[in-house]
């Protein structure tokens, strides 16, 4: 039981950093109908920004809730510039092009990223500095809950909430919508295209950086290439909720992030990337749409 | 069957000629140089079958580095344990069954996901392509995760050259026949295809087959040129690769696919001098290229009707 409650905890945490990755792949598919690529490596940026910038700020030294909020904010901000930047340079061009050219220079970005990444904050892993003192909140009965373990699904949810307060209540969020209803008529309609795309990109890059920062934060080592694999496994969790949907992107990375310590604890640990996939291909066979999409009628 | 001769002798004959030509080279080219030729011509059959799925039928998959993986280990596996050493044609027994392996994993993924569409479809490719890789990786007897050691190194520049022959003809002769026409309708618009009693279903898990039956054979001839596999050689980065060559190529063109099979993998070789710029030079180069040529080198032409287009305006 005690290990059953652990691995919850750890489950969650990590659901909550893929939850906040996928979603920024939702938010791009649904009015691109992109795969991103570059965002797991947009979240890799955004946990390097964080170690540097608490670095020159001096927030490295002495550990602070402030310290920690300024470098996150100051991390996300970096990265909705330079997810902005991405999606002018590398898709713009593109986008009256067939669909899957852009693909390929999103995979080109996403390699100039890791490559530029080694090049620039060098190879080897680096230790995230504890902007956070690691404290243990319930220390009885063999489970371990730290202050980092509920920042992190704290700052989850209420990043979460002020995206949806943001798609569902504000002027941008509903061209957002209307853009990834129909692209063609919101542009008729006189919604400016390219600032919804451009503030999108931005948006999403900010939460991969704060994923970013959180997982510095909770695991330590972090490097140039973090950012491949969970990327994937975000990915794969929009898809798992249903590509487009946002409620769907949170349920698909916490199941992604369960399902997986699960997996890792009681089963085995190699086959832990596997059983992920294996879970992905079982829903899209009972639901080709995903947990929350919509079966898309075809007309002829 | 003396009609099948004829009708395929210049092919015969372009075969046979690999291997003199193969003697020949070693002359002329360093070991580097003919080393970097062997793996083109991997990667040219690896494009070429993946544009048959993805460029001609319209059927996005990321997993055909898993393909290639299952070819790897199975033709490894007969040359290792199961094809008596000093009987000659271990190799083409290995390939074959590398291919069969590989087609029949083709077939068992196929009829499941080719049922989902588009990007639904890559994603579930991609993930099978990293299940075979995990459970490859924990079955022991091939190696797991330390690989493969000690596979006779039978492959050289005539065999993998005679492949590639063998596949670029084999597949433009199927796609540039009326059986290819189907095939390029159901990536234009599947449901009226459907509507016009093609089998879709049928087709798609065809092409799919033939596709993953080519990989296996790359991955046979990869495994028996360099005598060692590792399942970090499968990764779905591989799968990545290899549909970078048939987007930039130009989606269902042969000879684009070839070109930039020849293109991607030169590229890195050339850049060496950049030493750790290298593969940022790469992807700068690979984004300006797609940038400049958004629907691929060649777009959906082949080079010949591209060159004879030329040749007529220039008239």
């Amino acid at each position: 039981m005690d290990q059953f409650l652990q691995q919850l905890v750890n489950g969650l945490t990590w659901g909550s950093i893929y939850a906040l990755i996928a979603l920024g792949y939702t938010m791009v598919y649904g009015v691109l109908r992109l795969i991103n690529f570059a965002h797991g490596d947009v979240y890799m940026v955004g946990a390097m920004c964080a170690f540097y910038f608490a670095h020159w700020l001096g927030f490295a030294a002495g550990p602070s809730l402030v310290g920690f909020a300024v470098v996150m904010f100051l991390s996300m901000t970096a990265c909705a510039a330079l997810g902005a930047l991405i999606e002018m340079v590398a898709y713009r061009p593109l986008r009256h092009q067939p669909r899957l050219s852009m693909l390929i220079t999103a995979i080109g970005v996403s390699m100039l990223l890791e490559f530029g990444g080694q090049r620039v904050f060098g190879p080897d892993p680096k230790f995230f500095p504890q902007l956070i003192e690691s404290r243990s909140l319930l220390a009885g009965g063999g489970v371990v809950l730290t202050n980092i373990d509920v920042l992190v699904i704290g700052v989850s949810l209420a990043l979460m909430i002020g995206l949806r307060w943001i798609v569902l209540k504000t002027r941008i969020g509903m061209a957002l919508r209307a853009v990834s209803f129909s692209y063609d008529t919101s542009a008729l309609m006189g919604i400016n295209v390219n600032t919804v795309l451009t503030c999108t990109f931005m948006l999403g890059s900010a939460l991969a950086a704060a994923a970013g920062t959180m997982v510095g934060l909770r695991n330590p080592k972090i490097d140039p290439l973090m950012g491949l694999v969970p990327g994937i496994k975000a990915f794969v969790a929009a898809v798992l909720g249903g590509i487009g949907n946002f409620p769907g992107a949170v349920a698909g990375g916490l199941l992604m992030g369960l399902t997986e310590t699960f997996v890792a604890a009681y089963l085995s640990s190699t086959y832990r990337d596997a059983v992920a996939f294996v879970i992905l291909i079982g829903v899209l066979l009972v639901k080709p749409a995903g947990l929350f999409g919509k079966p898309v009628v075809e007309k002829v | 069957m003396p009609s099948l001769v004829r009708a395929n002798a210049a092919l015969l004959i372009g075969v046979a000629l690999m291997w003199p030509l193969g003697a020949a080279l070693p002359a002329v080219l360093n070991a580097y140089y003919l080393q970097i030729i062997v793996y083109i011509g991997i990667n040219i059959i690896l494009a070429v079958s993946l544009n048959l799925i993805n460029g001609v039928t319209g059927q996005f998959s990321l997993g055909h580095a898993g393909f290639m993986a299952i070819g790897a280990y199975a033709s490894a596996a007969v040359t290792m344990f199961a094809w008596p050493s000093g009987l000659p044609g271990g190799l083409w027994a290995a390939l074959l069954a590398g291919g069969a392996a590989a087609a029949v994993a083709g077939l068992i993924i196929g009829i499941p996901t080719l049922r989902l569409r588009g990007d639904y479809l890559a994603i579930a490719t991609l993930g099978f392509g990293e299940i075979i890789r995990v459970v490859i990786v924990n079955t022991e007897s091939v190696g797991g995760a330390r690989g493969l050691f000690g596979i006779p190194s039978l492959a050289s520049f005539a065999s993998v050259y005679a492949c590639a022959l063998i596949c670029v003809v084999l597949l433009w002769r199927l796609v540039y026949s009326p059986k290819g026409i189907p095939l390029a309708a159901i990536r234009e618009d599947e449901m009226a295809a459907a509507a016009m009693g093609i089998d879709t279903t049928r087709l798609k898990i065809l092409a799919f087959m033939t596709g993953s039956f080519w990989a296996g054979v790359a991955g046979g001839l990869f495994a028996h040129f360099i005598g060692y596999i590792h399942t970090n050689s499968f990764t779905f980065l591989k799968s990545i690769e290899i549909v970078t060559m048939v987007v930039l190529g130009g989606m269902g063109s042969f000879s684009g696919a070839i070109l930039a099979a020849i293109a991607l993998t030169v590229l890195p070789e050339l850049l060496r001098f950049g030493a750790e710029y290298r593969m940022i030079i790469y992807s700068i180069l690979l984004i300006v290229m797609m940038l400049t040529r958004p629907r691929g080198l060649l777009g959906n032409r082949e080079i010949t009707t591209w060159l004879s287009s030329k040749l007529a305006t220039a008239r």
